[in-house]
């Protein structure tokens, strides 16, 4: 039987030195090209990725680096959610700030205490989510439109709605900065004394994200769900032949994906800023796009790729004490993406073609008996 | 074939035109070459005229921007009549049939200065006296001196039009022969590379039982135009109904609306007594019916996935391949080799991509897919087209056997003879509706093709 990390890979047959091979190859190609910007800028490279590399393993780096990898993870396993059924849901980004804006208004109401405000809290957030996103996946549904357009389109108008409840409803004035009510202290998540040598603690939602991974591995590769999801992503029209109910798959998908995009700013309003404010972070939602890209859509690749992102944006600003611009580090992690995608399909194209000839060489090779057809 | 027009390239090996090698990157290098293909499915476009479509991609130019008609128009006239293919360059494509839209593929070739003329299928959509014409075309080309591969399942066409036949089987060439010395069942054989299988099935096994019952079955397009009107039937356990017609009579609709894919109106559908023109499509599979579909690659497969995921398609309800809401791998699994085996398919394995197999084997696991489960009724729709003779033999016997047993079989098919060799009972659709009832025992291709086209009434 295959072993486990045979199917994490893909199922990669043909060795599984392919799949790691992709991603290696197309880092060290990325690693390059910024070098070779670097050079054309007149700076150091090797003195610029020793910076880099240092600063990314300090404790207290490699905390913060945790941190936002989190956030980022949880934003990529709900674009990969769409993606498995050739679903681009681009309104990840709408979804989640929609979701956090109500759920930090309902949070520092403070209706209900403690633990069961954290439940309230993010529940609210999952349901808005939700809620959010189904609006794309009726409107592909009964109306034709695409979910690429109605996403974006709904992201612009979550940010509207978001400002509107937050000025006129949830808002108050600390200092001149204009927040939701901060959420009271019962009801904070607890942070995870993960790393040695830091007092800053690892954000306890880190758990969250790991079992929503294993529920999202389990779910797509083990449940009769899933193989439907997956099967209407590689042909619809298979799927429809199959019985796969296409259109109810697809509102599904949408508030599945929807309901994980809630998720997304929770370790922020749960366990770091407590409020929605204008400083909460913003565009986590396309970052979420990147990483399932890079990662993908495996649990283990996302969360590799989370990571490397998530280290790449924590320690850009470390390049400005070399006097390099921090954009760099994003002229880097667009290139890691392209070459991540050009790498695996390169792969998965010669993959196909060497198994198609090596069934062919299979099956030439031991001429076996003309099999008489029991013709009547 | 691919590899002569420039599709593919060759491992090893090389080509020669005219005694000089040559290496095809793309199809423009074969055209180049003199080398001309005409496709099993019509590339033309409906809504622009022969003249338009002939000169597409090689417009002639007048003055660097103008397009120059009547330079080309002149050019297909000359063409046209030398091999005598009686091509009207004004008429829009849409008003041509079968036969006309191929002259018109022909003569795109002949424009682009073809000297050998690859044609793949060419008789799989035509009718018995289309290809009469057709032939007499091949012919007048030769004279004029062309060269023509002509690549056929159709043993008895091989053999009245070619001059030289070469046989391959599995890739490889098995012999070259001249159809003056051989008969149409000794080239079958060196095709087969064994016995000589037939489509025959003469003892009778139907029941009276009534598996599926149709009635006034009707299918509409978008705008209301009715593709399938009024089509009732009934088929019995043990019976095999052929539906015979010309492709794009509604053929594909009706199947489609009987396995749910399609909405339609119908007085009544019934599966085993029970109405099931309200189910969704995943009920009526797990209510008992089986389904081959016409296109394996876009309805029946998951190509980028390993065989035992696509027996779990389309039976992703039942055991064994899931338990509750899980899929059930062990069940699958176990059950795809037991596929594997019993029908022949031909595969290292069970974890390799449904792509890497070839069409017939493919299509064998399709079917040893449908025909698990015990199903009452089996749809299928041209069930060995693009298959190798070997695999059409074990489909053919696969089908006998299962009818045998009372299942219920809806057959739809190009292939005249596989149609009247396995039906019990024969209808004819032409535009739609049901146009003649046919007895299979005593009926001749020809009668049945002018059924087909409605050249012939009452046959």
């Amino acid at each position: 039987m295959n072993g486990f990390l045979d199917r994490v890979l893909g199922r990669v047959r043909l060795g599984g030195w392919l799949a790691v091979a992709a991603p290696v190859v197309a880092i060290v190609f990325a690693v390059l090209i910024t070098s070779v910007v670097l050079l054309v800028a007149g700076k150091e490279p090797v003195e610029a990725f020793t910076t880099l590399a240092d600063y990314g393993t300090q404790p207290r780096s490699m905390v913060m680096i945790l941190n936002t990898g989190v956030m980022y993870y949880i934003s990529a396993l709900a674009v990969a959610v769409g993606f498995r059924m050739n679903l681009f849901n681009i309104g990840v980004d709408g979804q989640y700030r929609l979701a956090a804006v109500i759920a930090a208004g309902l949070g520092g109401a403070a209706v209900v205490p403690g633990v069961l405000n954290i439940v309230l809290v993010v529940v609210a957030a999952v349901v808005v989510g939700a809620l959010w996103a189904a609006i794309a996946g009726l409107l592909r549904v009964y109306r034709g439109v695409s979910e690429v357009i109605s996403t974006i389109m709904l992201n612009a108008i979550a940010t509207g709605l978001g400002s509107w409840l937050v000025s006129e409803h949830f808002g108050v004035l600390t200092g001149n900065d204009l927040g939701t009510r901060p959420i009271p202290d019962d009801a904070h998540v607890p942070g995870i004394p993960l790393v040695a040598g830091t007092p800053v603690l690892v954000n306890g939602f880190i758990v969250v994200a790991i079992l929503l991974g294993a529920a999202y591995w389990v779910v797509l590769n083990r449940t009769r769900f899933g193989f439907e999801l997956r099967a209407t992503g590689k042909s619809e029209s298979a799927a429809v032949a199959s019985g796969v109910g296409v259109k109810k798959m697809i509102v599904v998908t949408m508030v599945m994906s929807g309901a994980i995009a809630g998720l997304i700013g929770m370790p922020e309003l749960l366990g770091a800023s407590y409020k929605y404010s204008n400083n909460f972070p913003a565009g986590l939602g396309f970052t979420g796009i990147a990483i399932a890209l890079l990662g993908r859509n495996s649990p283990v690749g996302m969360a590799v790729g989370a990571l490397l992102w998530s280290f790449l944006d924590n320690s850009s600003n470390q390049l400005q004490l070399l006097d390099i611009s921090k954009e760099i580090v994003q002229i880097m992690q667009g290139v890691v993406v392209l070459s991540v995608i050009i790498a695996y399909e390169l792969v998965h194209r010669y993959r196909l073609v060497a198994e198609q000839r090596r069934v062919s060489r299979q099956l030439a090779a031991p001429a076996e008996p003309p099999k008489a057809e029991a013709a009547v | 074939m691919k590899i002569l027009y420039g599709m593919q390239r060759p491992d090893e090996g090389e080509i020669r035109v005219d005694g000089s090698p040559v290496g095809f990157h793309t199809p423009a290098d074969a055209i180049s070459a003199g080398i001309g293909m005409v496709h099993q499915h019509f590339m033309l476009a409906d809504n622009l005229t022969v003249l338009e479509n002939v000169v597409l991609g090689s417009e002639p130019r007048r003055g660097g921007v103008a397009l120059d008609f009547a330079a080309a128009r002149r050019k297909i006239k000359d063409i046209s009549d030398a091999y005598g293919l009686g091509v009207r360059p004004d008429v829009p494509v849409e008003e041509l049939g079968v036969g006309d839209r191929q002259r018109v593929e022909i003569l795109k070739v002949l424009y682009r200065g073809a000297r050998i003329l690859i044609l793949d299928e060419p008789t799989a959509v035509l009718v018995p006296h289309e290809v009469d014409e057709l032939f007499d075309n091949l012919r007048g080309l030769v004279r004029e001196g062309l060269t023509i591969l002509f690549i056929s399942h159709k043993l008895d066409e091989v053999l009245r039009v070619a001059d030289a036949i070469t046989v391959i089987r599995r890739g490889t060439t098995v012999a070259t022969v001249d159809p003056k010395d051989v008969t149409s069942r000794k080239l079958a054989e060196l095709m087969v590379g064994s016995a000589l299988p037939s489509p025959e099935t003469r003892e009778s096994t139907v029941t009276d039982v009534v598996a599926l019952s149709v009635r006034d079955l009707t299918v509409r397009t978008g705008d209301g135009r009715p593709v399938v009107e009024n089509v009732s039937f009934d088929i019995r356990k043990g019976e095999v109904l052929g539906i015979a017609g010309v492709e794009g009579n509604g053929q594909a609709e009706l199947v489609e609306a009987i396995m749910g894919m399609r909405p339609c109106e119908v007085a009544a559908l019934t599966l085993g007594g029970a109405d099931i023109s309200q189910w969704p499509t995943l009920r009526r599979r797990a209510g008992g019916i089986g389904y081959i579909p016409e296109d394996r690659h876009r309805h029946g497969l998951l190509l980028e996935s390993p065989l035992w995921e696509n027996r779990i398609l389309g039976h992703q309800t039942r055991r064994p391949n899931v338990r509750g809401p899980w899929i059930d791998r062990a069940g699958a699994r176990a059950d795809t080799r037991r596929i594997v085996e019993d029908y022949d398919v031909r595969t290292p394995g069970i974890d390799v991509d449904a792509a890497a197999l070839s069409g017939g084997n493919q299509q064998k696991l399709i079917v040893g897919r449908e025909m698990s489960g015990d199903p009452v009724l089996l749809i299928a729709s041209h069930p060995t087209r693009g298959v190798d003779i070997g695999a059409q033999a074990a489909i053919w016997d696969h089908l006998r056997t299962a009818r045998a047993a009372g299942l219920a079989v809806l057959l739809i098919s190009a292939d005249l003879d596989e149609l009247i060799g396995l039906s019990d009972t024969l209808k004819v659709i032409l535009r739609g509706r049901i146009v003649a009832d046919v007895d299979p025992a005593n009926v001749t291709p020809e009668q049945l093709g002018s059924a087909m086209t409605g050249a012939g009434e009452g046959v």
